[in-house]
């Protein structure tokens, strides 16, 4: 591959690791927020 | 190599990955799901409520992927959807399809832990039905393809109302009814004015098998099961007078709309000037009855 594809290739990952993470954080606390509804559901 | 093939080597852009969920279409979708919710009669809490209708829109969102998975050939052909993402040759098929599936489970499972097992199911059916009956089975065989394969985007308030009470009661059945008999009309005004697209890809949308006058007497017909349909909640009791006023109102302005499409005797279009209008009606339609049931749900006269 040649070097611009190659830098072209790491910027496409690195954006969508950074995206990965960000989603990953959102549904984190998403599941920590329906556990609190769903505790307070059963009370 | 052509550039189009040298690109399909990159990983994909999120914003084609986007793309393949349709999120134009989505945000009728996630609308009509909402407010399925809101005319509930009784809301869950806000986190569960929002993880609800988040569910329906990535369910919807993965039909959508796997339905541009199964039909970049086609896609290919017609104007209007040869820049998405496949047939453009900015992503390869695989990855399409492995986003499409893993967004199907992720939605369906989450819904599962956070509401209940009838709108998982409900939403699993949904997208089941979408890939499976209508984009596989019914699309390229068929001008019934819309008229069946409605069913599949009338889930939505269905699931939004069971997502919120874990019952399937008349008012939500009524809402996916609305949806299943608006569709047709709303894709035949459309393929009216995009009818070459759909003969050069062989797609027989009914403009294309039966003609354009045929096509234009369907739609008129079927403004009559949708405004029976649209009007019903408020005489059997399940919704008040701000929803009955609006839906006879909107009815009537569609039905109006509907028979100047049917007086029209343009076949090119450029003289589809009613069609285009029904059509671009048809979504503002969908949207006002359904903040019309919701605001007659929340409104108290």
């Amino acid at each position: 591959m040649s070097r611009p594809e190659d830098e072209l290739v790491r910027a496409r990952q690195r954006e969508r690791a950074r995206l990965m993470g960000w989603l990953l954080g959102a549904f984190v606390i998403l599941m920590f927020l329906i556990t609190i509804a769903k505790m307070g559901l059963n009370q | 190599m052509t550039p189009a093939l040298a690109t399909t080597n990159l990983p994909a852009d999120w914003r084609d990955l986007l793309a393949l969920t349709k999120p134009r279409v989505m945000s009728l979708v996630v609308f009509t799901g909402l407010c399925g919710m809101l005319a509930a009669p009784m809301l869950p809490p806000l986190a569960i409520g929002f993880t609800a209708v988040l569910c329906i829109a990535l369910g919807a969102g993965a039909a959508g992927a796997l339905n541009q998975w199964y039909e970049a050939d086609l896609d290919a052909k017609m104007r209007r959807t040869a820049t998405r993402p496949l047939p453009s040759g900015r992503m390869d098929r695989q990855t399409a399809l492995h986003f499409g599936v893993g967004l199907s489970v992720f939605s369906v499972v989450l819904m599962q832990l956070a509401t209940n097992t009838l709108a998982a199911a409900s939403l699993a059916a949904s997208i089941l039905f979408y890939v499976f009956v209508y984009t596989v089975w019914l699309k390229r065989r068929t001008p019934q393809n819309i008229v069946i394969g409605g069913a599949a985007g009338a889930f939505p308030p269905l699931i939004g109302w069971v997502a919120a009470t874990g019952r399937i009661e008349l008012l939500p059945v009524l809402l996916f009814a609305i949806i299943f008999l608006w569709t047709p009309p709303h894709f035949w005004a459309l393929s009216l004015f995009v009818r070459s697209d759909y003969a050069a890809a062989g797609v027989p949308m009914l403009p294309v098998t039966d003609g354009i006058q045929a096509t234009r007497r369907q739609i008129a017909l079927y403004t009559l099961p949708l405004a029976v349909a649209a009007i019903a909640p408020w005489p059997m009791g399940l919704a008040g007078p701000v929803y009955g006023v609006a839906s006879v109102a909107l009815n009537a302005i569609f039905a109006g709309m509907a028979l100047l499409v049917l007086r029209n005797r343009a076949t090119e279009p450029a003289g589809m000037g009613p069609e285009k209008r029904l059509f671009g009606f048809s979504v503002l339609y969908l949207f006002a009855l359904f903040a019309a049931l919701v605001a007659d749900r929340w409104i108290v006269l």
